[in-house]
């Protein structure tokens, strides 16, 4: 990541050649998403247009929402199975607030909520899924796979269970129960730009900051560096870990909205196989899963490249058998030049004496 | 001064350089392995003694320069090149598997099978136990190694090196761990392996363990080869000379600073150990500020638990830890930082350092909240504070950003002991902190915890080398079993009473002391 800086006057043009070299590979996903969106922009008419761009980025944002609280997760050492299925359930939890409301058998009524305590309830509903496998991680010891694939099943069955398996449509609201406007998340914009994409923007910047510029920041990466050291410099590694997986779930409940309020309409099976995208994002963006090593900015461009590949191919007419080989390919690929990388820079360094 | 030597030799260097980011490891060294002796590797750190070693064990490969074996060219590029030509290495850092038990680390990779796939686990067993009989260990061959000491772990690397039966056996740091009894076990096994005409290469820290051990001795300082020379020809001054690049005795004694005004009583602590008994066994003492206390002990004695207790690392951990008249025996380890405890710890790969983070963002790690305006880091703060703290300790880095895993040991020690002066400690706990250094950084160590005792900073200081704590430590105590068993003002100790403090409740270091 850190290039040593040149300490004497050394053959100029070939140390320019490698710093442009090394470059070219610390950008290479920003690259790669350069070149797709221009083979796609070359190949698939209308793919430019302002139309296609903007559907675009609002399906990449729902993988960049459960990628970004995926990162943090990775670069503790952890991984986080249960995205998908906490998108899933939220958005089941928003619906059937919307369109049911909240029956309490006990008082005989049934209560029905102003649309942001529905969007807070749902929010609520993802931090509280992410605590339990935090808690079952942190406090039982359980390895994250496991606690989280667990919470994999246990999210989906109660997603299923609100409704029965059925999906809650027409999630408009009602004007004499003071809901409405649930769709202006999804369809709604700000400045000619939807309202989605803003939440990308605002949720990206907060934990690019957090990353980079906060002592939970730092405490993340050396929980996934050294967890040992970080214990021995007063580290809460519990804490940290804690967090991670409450805010993975608080993103993975932002994508849920986000998807039934563009669908006005939510299904329980929605978010299947999403964890492996959001994995899959982060990996591209330079995430290790060995842990300590990964950034915001990164992970986002990777999902921007995962999800303008899928949406590329869909329009080009690939076949879905055909567009799940090349995404592995990517991914793989992704990795193998990671790795080319590292040798590089340690190669370059080493000409700079 | 090497004309005058008759040896045949075995394994010869020949302009070595080796270039890693931002530093030339070695440049243009060559060294002689004379056949059946002893020969000893010495240099500051950072000097390239472990670079060396690791290129003729084919861990590394050189940047530039040949090997000759027997006067054959040879290409050495994996472990298993060297072991095809017979060379075997004890490395510094320990690299052994704490998940699996003595026996399957020392046969790792080379398992005794039958038929090449069943493992012979009876044969395996019975060859370990001969090999830790050998080196008197006090463990068994079935033993998992996670449940060791670092002293005891030390020894499993030793054994694993000796299964090789390798006729050029590479030592690097083999004692830094090792308790006095241990080291004499080792001489003796490296005296016998000698007489079986076995070459060894000794790397150490310990001069005078040098010149006792030793037959030939070669100089490295800053990558270049200084000096070789035959052992009895040299002494102490002419070594360190040869380092350092001035003839000077750098450890001298260092006067009391102590100020007699209690920082830190420590009344009746107490961690029980599992299956009964306790590893820190009711203790009571007091420091002072700018008081040095020195804790010696040979592994096991409950030192590192000790500090572990003292930082708030065990929670069923009893009795009152009193710091500056609050008693912070409750609370986490961020807590106890926060009031003013620090911990440099032993081992400093483990424990120590997140080699995945630049210097700057590990010197800063326990510190940090000393840099933030309620939430965000002050970039510019923490960068001055590194910088400070760089300048004042002598660290040598091209710049604070670059990865903690390009620096030498001595500098990554150097860095460890800033991140603890970084959060303003009112007591500092320094666990073996001159561990595998050179005796330059060594006295820089030395130099620093005076200085911080002058400042007013309590220090308890736990090491395995005598000299040392006689050296620096204002009052000492023994610890052994968890107990302490003595204690002393510095100019009443001596070192024959320590020793005999340290074995109390030790069987076999008793039977060896009286032998």
């Amino acid at each position: 990541m850190n290039t040593v800086s040149a300490t004497q006057a050394a053959p100029a043009v070939k140390k320019e050649k490698i710093k442009l070299g090394m470059l070219l590979l610390k950008l290479r996903t920003f690259i790669a998403l350069i070149l797709v969106v221009a083979y796609f922009s070359i190949m698939a008419p209308n793919f430019l247009s302002m139309a296609n761009m903007v559907i675009m980025i609002k399906h990449v944002s729902i993988y960049a929402f459960l990628a970004i609280g995926m990162t943090f997760v990775i670069v503790t050492g952890g991984i986080d199975l249960s995205v998908g299925s906490i998108v899933g359930l939220c958005g089941m939890v928003a619906g059937g607030l919307i369109y049911q409301g909240l029956h309490l058998p006990f008082l005989g009524v049934t209560v029905y909520f102003h649309l942001p305590m529905v969007i807070l309830i749902t929010l609520l509903v993802g931090v509280v899924c992410g605590a339990v496998s935090g808690f079952l991680i942190t406090r039982f010891k359980v390895a994250p796979f496991i606690a989280t694939l667990g919470m994999l099943y246990i999210a989906r069955g109660v997603a299923l269970l609100l409704s029965d398996g059925e999906t809650f449509p027409n999630l408009v609201g009602k004007e004499e129960l003071g809901n409405t406007g649930f769709p202006l998340l999804g369809a709604g914009t700000f400045i000619g730009i939807p309202v989605s994409i803003w939440a990308l923007i605002a949720l990206g910047a907060v934990a690019a900051y957090v990353a980079a510029r906060t002592p939970l920041g730092r405490h993340i990466y050396s929980v996934g560096g050294n967890e040992r050291a970080a214990v021995l410099s007063g580290v809460r590694v519990k804490r940290v870990k804690m967090l991670v997986y409450m805010f993975s779930g608080f993103c993975s409940a932002i994508a849920g909205l986000v998807i039934a309020s563009q669908l006005v309409a939510s299904h329980p099976a929605t978010g299947e196989m999403f964890e492996l995208t959001a994995i899959a994002a982060a990996v591209l963006g330079g995430t290790s899963l060995a842990g300590g090593r990964g950034s915001i900015g990164g992970t986002i461009i990777g999902a921007f490249v995962i999800g303008v590949l899928g949406d590329g191919m869909v329009m080009m007419g690939v076949s879905s058998f055909w567009q799940m080989v090349i995404k592995g390919v990517v991914i793989v690929a992704a990795v193998v030049v990671d790795q080319l990388q590292r040798n590089l820079q340690s190669k370059a360094t080493l000409q700079e004496d | 001064m090497s004309q005058a030597t008759q040896d045949p030799v075995i394994l010869r260097a020949d302009k070595i350089t080796k270039l890693y980011p931002g530093t030339v490891a070695l440049n243009k060294v060559d060294f002689n392995v004379y056949q059946g002796k002893v020969n000893v590797l010495v240099g500051e750190n950072g000097a390239g003694k472990s670079t060396l070693t690791k290129i003729l064990a084919g861990v590394e490969t050189p940047t530039r320069g040949s090997l000759y074996l027997e006067g054959k060219q040879v290409r050495i590029r994996s472990f298993h090149d060297a072991v095809a030509h017979g060379i075997g290495m004890i490395h510094q850092e320990l690299n052994l598997f704490p998940n699996l038990n003595v026996t399957e680390n020392i046969f790792i990779a080379r398992e005794m099978t039958q038929a090449g796939v069943h493992i012979d686990r009876k044969a395996q067993v019975e060859e370990a136990e001969k090999l830790l009989e050998r080196l008197e260990a006090g463990f068994g061959p079935k033993d998992q190694v996670a449940n060791l000491r670092i002293g005891q772990q030390q020894i499993v690397e030793i054994a694993k090196a000796l299964a090789l039966n390798a006729r050029i056996l590479i030592m690097d740091e083999p004692t830094s761990a090792l308790s006095t009894a241990e080291v004499d076990v080792l001489f003796k096994v490296i005296n016998d392996l000698r007489n079986h005409g076995v070459s060894i290469i000794y790397i150490s820290h310990r001069l005078e363990e040098l010149i006792t051990i030793g037959d030939y001795i070669t100089v490295l300082r800053d990558g270049k080869l200084m000096q070789e020379a035959p052992m009895e020809t040299i002494d102490v001054p002419w070594i360190i000379s040869n380092m350092v690049g001035e003839a000077a005795d750098r450890t001298h004694e260092y006067p009391s600073q102590s100020t007699g005004e209690e920082v830190l009583k420590v009344e009746n602590l107490r961690l029980p150990r599992v299956g009964g008994g306790f590893t820190v066994d009711h203790l009571s003492f007091s420091l002072h500020k700018g008081e040095i206390l020195g804790v010696y002990g040979l592994m096991g004695s409950g030192r590192s638990e000790l500090y572990e207790c003292l930082m708030g690392l065990h929670k069923e951990a009893k009795g009152r830890v009193i710091l500056d008249g609050e008693d912070i025996s409750k609370g986490t380890v961020g807590d106890h930082i926060k009031k003013g405890m620090a911990l440099i710890p032993e081992d400093r790969q483990r424990e120590g350092l997140v080699q995945s983070l630049s210097v700057a963002h590990n010197m800063t790690l326990a510190s940090i909240w000393k840099f933030i305006k309620v939430f965000h880091i002050v970039g510019n703060w923490a960068k001055q504070a590194v910088l400070k703290m760089i300048k004042d300790l002598s660290i040598k880095v091209p710049n604070p950003q670059v990865l903690i895993s390009s620096l030498s040991g001595g500098n990554q020690q150097k860095v460890v002991i800033g991140k603890a002066l970084l959060t303003s400690p009112k007591v500092l706990l320094m666990d073996e902190p001159t561990r595998g250094i050179d005796v330059g950084a060594k006295a820089d160590v030395f130099d620093i915890m005076h200085d911080m005792a002058r400042k007013g900073i309590g220090i308890i200081f736990v090491t395995s080398e005598l000299k040392e704590i006689m050296a620096i430590a204002d009052r000492i105590l023994v610890m052994s079993k968890g107990q302490i068993t003595g204690e002393w003002k510095r100019q009443d100790a001596c070192e024959e009473d320590l020793v005999v403090a340290s074995a109390v409740g030790h069987k076999s270091v008793n039977q060896t002391l009286h032998q």
